[in-house]
């Protein structure tokens, strides 16, 4: 049976007189790929902001579940490397890479909050820290070769090509060992075949086990991968259900007729 | 035809820049005297220093703009950047390198006069210095222009605790560099929330509010008159006579520089030093990845200040005389143009920047004058040229064997 | 109260000046969002100008209502043009480096010009010709203001109220405010920004070395290092008041004038810059948005 990870209520979020989110609920379960959806300006990004600490949001609750345990934790209020060390891992929709870092290490900065050493460890360089340096390397390498970026593990991060930044990003947040993945529109300005790509290496990081909460513009990508659809569309959630559902839901389709007739 | 077309931009900007520095550089008054200079030849000086620059500049563009660019590090090399990270990529020109570096260091007082040692050991006091500057600049990326705060704990430390308390130099040695550090953390806690640029700022702030209270708080550091007298570092309770003493301090620089080299690599090559980049290169994605922000700045800040606080005791050591026109804004605007000017983050540029910031006024006599102009001009060059500083940092790399992680350096 | 209204009267001169100067810190920070170390130097060489300008007139023997309108205008055209030569050499070739390298740069620069101005001319203090008399009419009130105040007083007024209606009504100064609001869209809409920008560095260059001016003939002389404490207490002003807010930088300077009055009026002049160092980090630690400016957190 899936057990839930995630479970979001009423979060709701103000800037100044705006209303970026009004009541928001949202749950995902584990091994799950959960789709957030909805036009330009909805409150996806805002939303992945408050749920990772990045924001405080203004009102609701976020749950987490910890696996073998029953009772849920509340990320509210935590800071955003907490939240991380929790167990949510992001990408950004604007590309946030560490440009003047190798490929390898941007991964490994990844490892970061599951590993110890500190100014001690690194000065005396002792077996501990030695061992736990190797580990890091090790993991961040085979979480390269996953995404496809081996090769390119010792160039600089701003060197790569957009789609192959996007992936990195992916890495590095894999590289925290999430319990639940969160991907801001990652097949945002990929080429098809890249696009393409990106759908096997999602549903082959989702068949490890690995939740996902994804955010994405491209509907094919959408309804190829995901289990549920949630849409979001002025700050409001408008809907929710299976793919199926959501190409037949009269709301949706305004909220997207809407925005083209807008544009 | 674009020749001519520059050559005519270029003596467009020479006449700008001699009306532009008429008054202050041509007139020279005399108000008691009521006597008015005319100095024409410097209006001559700054058109044709002015046209110079203009056309040198410009061949400096156009051949960066005509250069192919190389893929690696995405960076043209300086040929000097180039040949150091050669010889330091190569085990054995690596080893042949520190040898002669070594055999030149110990050798150095003995060939040269005791003037010259003391010298060298400024120099060297520099280099640490930058070296913890480094780490919170160049590795963190927290612009701290009030770097000379803690030096000013460290010198003060050592002048007051054997003032008062007759404490020996190696005990307050690490007295000093602890006391800074806890300076670094509560400076640090409040401050390090803050925006960059903010935060330079504030650390200026703290800067100089040390130094004010050092200046007008006569009763605890007596002012501005200082604290001579100062005992010089001693060894088993050995004494010195003053040729031996600039000796034994020169050897005791060029140990801490050596501990500090090692030291401060190990830091780079590890854990924290990755997450000080990362902090540097983008603070949100940082802490979206699990590293604790405040935590990771605050020990830059204080591991920075360490250093400040060590130096500061070798300092008032060294020159047995401290007072707190020794450490004005300007103390750490000279080591903030070390680090720039040997690169951010690279532990040999920041040696090479020091050396050659401190010596070179030293030895070309007709430039000292014209050292606190061209530290400045430094500042502007590095940030709009060569941002990277003369040798920049080289990235670590690492080899795998395909499919078969374990990794070697 | 003879007291208390002539600290209050120094108070408003004190601010009046630092109003002055902290327009300058805001403008380019509202537009341009780097603070620009070296203005406090532009403040300084604006000073130096008049001080070379009158010196030689006085020398030449003008009369002195002349002395006054030429130098006056001598250090606003140079001031100007200064500010206008630093920002295209030191910070437009950094418009898109990471954020730190043009504060770097502007430290360089104020450095540079520190040390330009002591190597050109001297380190010493120079006393600055007499330029505004002790007016007659002014005796009865001269214990507690002096005629200097006075002219600083109405002098800021006039400047202010001459900005003001730059701003508001002129397109030049409709740009700028476009531009502070929103860099990208002022482009889309046809604005040159590179002018916009030079603009308001010859704006608050001019502005500065009015203050830089009026200064040194009120304290009657003058340094190469005078730049480095009145720049940053009047950056002090404006980030008390909202740093790239104008009507703030004006507030926060008066705001920051009579405190520094009253308390060395009152308490001691010991500590006088270590008061206002320590507003400084006390705002920038508690309330970095300033009295008038607006909280911002980043989009992500
Ligand atoms: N830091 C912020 N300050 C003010 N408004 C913001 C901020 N971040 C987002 N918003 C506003 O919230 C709304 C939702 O934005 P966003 O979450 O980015 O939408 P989406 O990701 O769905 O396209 C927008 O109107 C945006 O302007
Ligand atoms: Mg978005």
């Amino acid at each position: 049976m899936k057990q839930p990870i995630l479970n979001v209520t009423n979060l709701t979020m103000d800037f100044g007189g705006i209303r970026a989110l009004d009541s928001v609920d949202l749950d995902v379960n584990s091994g799950e790929i959960v789709a957030l959806i909805g036009p330009n300006g909805a409150g996806k990004t805002t939303f992945f902001n408050c749920i990772t600490g990045i924001y405080q949001p203004t009102g609701g609750d976020i749950l987490l579940s910890l696996p073998n345990k029953s009772k849920k934790v509340s990320l509210k209020g935590l800071k955003p490397n907490k939240v991380t060390e929790r167990g949510l891992a992001r990408t950004f929709q604007n590309i946030r890479l560490f440009p003047k870092m190798t490929v390898l290490e941007n991964v490994m900065i990844g490892r970061h909050c599951r590993t110890k050493a500190f100014i001690f460890g690194a000065i005396f360089r002792t077996a501990a820290t030695r061992r736990e340096e190797e580990s890091i390397l090790e993991t961040s390498y085979a979480i390269l070769e996953k995404v496809g970026l081996a090769e390119h593990a010792n160039e600089f991060a701003d060197n790569l090509s957009y789609g192959a930044q996007r992936r990195l990003e992916i890495a590095r947040a894999l590289a925290t060992e999430p319990l639940l993945l969160l991907l801001d529109e990652p097949a945002a300005g990929m080429n098809p075949q890249e696009t393409l790509d990106l759908d096997h290496l999602i549903k082959q990081i989702s068949q490890e086990g690995q939740a996902i909460l994804l955010i994405e513009h491209d509907m094919q990508l959408v309804m190829s991968l995901s289990d549920r659809i949630f849409v979001m569309d002025y700050g409001k959630k408008i809907a929710q259900g299976t793919p199926a559902e959501i190409r037949a839901n009269p709301a949706v389709i305004k909220a997207y007729l809407g925005e083209e007739v807008d544009a | 035809m674009v020749l001519l077309k520059e050559f005519k931009k270029a003596l467009l900007t020479s006449l700008w820049f001699v009306f532009l520095t008429f008054p202050i550089v041509v007139i020279k008054v005399d108000p008691i005297e009521r006597t008015v200079f005319w100095r024409w030849q410097n209006a001559f000086y700054m058109a044709v220093g002015t046209f110079s620059i203009y056309l040198l500049v410009k061949f400096y563009q156009h051949r960066k703009e005509n250069q192919p660019k190389s893929s690696d590090a995405g960076e043209n090399k300086l040929p000097i950047s180039s040949l150091i990270h050669r010889i330091l990529l190569n085990p054995v020109q690596r080893n042949i390198f520190i040898g002669i570096v070594a055999a030149i260091s110990i050798v150095f007082p003995h060939i040269f006069s005791t003037y010259q040692t003391n010298v060298m050991t400024t120099a060297l006091m520099y280099v640490v210095l930058g070296l913890g500057l480094n780490i919170v600049v160049g590795l963190a990326g927290l612009l701290d222009l009030g770097f000379v705060a803690f030096y000013a704990v460290g010198a003060y430390t050592y002048s007051l605790l054997n003032l008062h308390f007759g404490l020996g130099f190696w005990t307050v040695l690490p007295i000093g560099g602890l006391l800074a550090a806890t300076f670094g953390i509560l400076l640090g806690f409040p401050v390090l929330r803050l925006r960059g640029d903010y935060l330079a700022i504030v650390t200026l702030g703290f800067g100089e509010i040390i130094r004010l209270i050092l200046e007008n708080w006569g009763k605890f550091s007596k002012g501005p008159s200082g604290i001579s007298n100062i005992p010089r570092p001693g060894f088993f309770g050995m004494h010195f006579n003053l040729e031996q003493s600039v000796l034994y301090t020169y050897y005791l620089m060029i140990i801490l520089v050596i501990v500090t080299i090692f030291i401060v690599n190990r830091l780079q090559d590890s854990r924290l030093g990755r997450a000080w980049i990362a902090l540097r290169e983008d603070e949100i994605a940082c802490q979206a990845m699990g590293i604790d922000k405040r935590k990771t700045k605050l020990v830059a800040f204080s591991l920075g200040a360490f250093w400040a606080g060590i130096v500061g005791v070798m300092f008032a050591a060294k020159t047995t005389f401290i007072n707190p026109a020794s450490f004005t804004f300007l103390e750490s605007a000279i080591i903030l143009s070390i680090v720039v000017l040997g690169g951010m983050g690279s532990i040999v540029g920041v040696v090479f920047g020091a050396l050659i910031l401190i010596l070179l006024p030293e030895y070309l006599r007709a430039l000292s004058e014209y050292r606190m102009l061209a530290f400045g001009a430094i500042l502007v060059c590095m940030m709009i040229f060569r941002p990277q500083g003369l040798i920049s940092n080289i990235r670590r790399t690492y080899k795998f064997e395909k499919k078969s992680p374990p990794p070697v350096r | 109260m003879d007291y208390f209204i002539e600290l209050f009267f120094s108070g408003l001169t004190r601010g009046s000046i630092y109003a002055l100067i902290a327009l300058g810190y805001t403008m380019v920070y509202g537009i341009i969002g780097l603070i620009n170390f070296a203005h406090g130097e532009i403040y300084m060489i604006g000073a130096f100008t008049a001080f070379i300008v009158a010196t030689v007139l006085s020398v030449y023997g003008f009369p002195l209502v002349s002395i006054v309108i030429i130098s006056g205008l001598a250090a606003v055209v140079w001031a100007s043009s200064y500010g206008y030569t630093i920002e295209k050499i030191a910070y437009k070739p950094l418009r898109h480096a990471p954020r730190l390298s043009p504060l770097i740069s502007a430290i360089g620069m104020s450095i540079f010009l520190q040390n330009y101005v002591l190597l050109a001319q001297t380190s010493d203090f120079l006393p600055f010709p007499t330029l505004f008399p002790d007016l007659e009419f002014m005796e009865p009130i001269a214990h507690i203001i002096g005629t200097t105040d006075v002219i600083i007083l109405v002098t800021t007024i006039v400047v202010m109220v001459l900005l003001t209606l730059i701003i508001k009504f002129t397109k030049i100064g409709k740009a700028m405010r476009a531009t502070a609001q929103d860099r990208t869209m002022a482009t889309l809409v046809g604005i040159n920004v590179n002018n916009v920008i030079s603009a308001t560095f010859i704006v608050g260059s001019g502005l500065a070395a009015i203050g830089g001016m009026l200064v040194a003939a009120h304290i009657g002389q003058i340094n190469f290092y005078i730049g480095f404490l009145a720049g940053i207490k009047a950056f002090t002003a404006a980030v008390l008041g909202g740093i790239g807010s104008i009507p703030g930088a004006v507030l926060g300077s008066f705001v920051l004038g009579l405190t520094e009055s009253f308390a060395t009026g009152y308490v001691s002049s010991d500590y006088e810059d270590v008061f206002a160092f320590s507003l400084l980090v006390l705002i920038l630690i508690f309330k970095p948005s300033g009295l008038l400016g607006r909280a911002s957190n980043e989009k992500v």
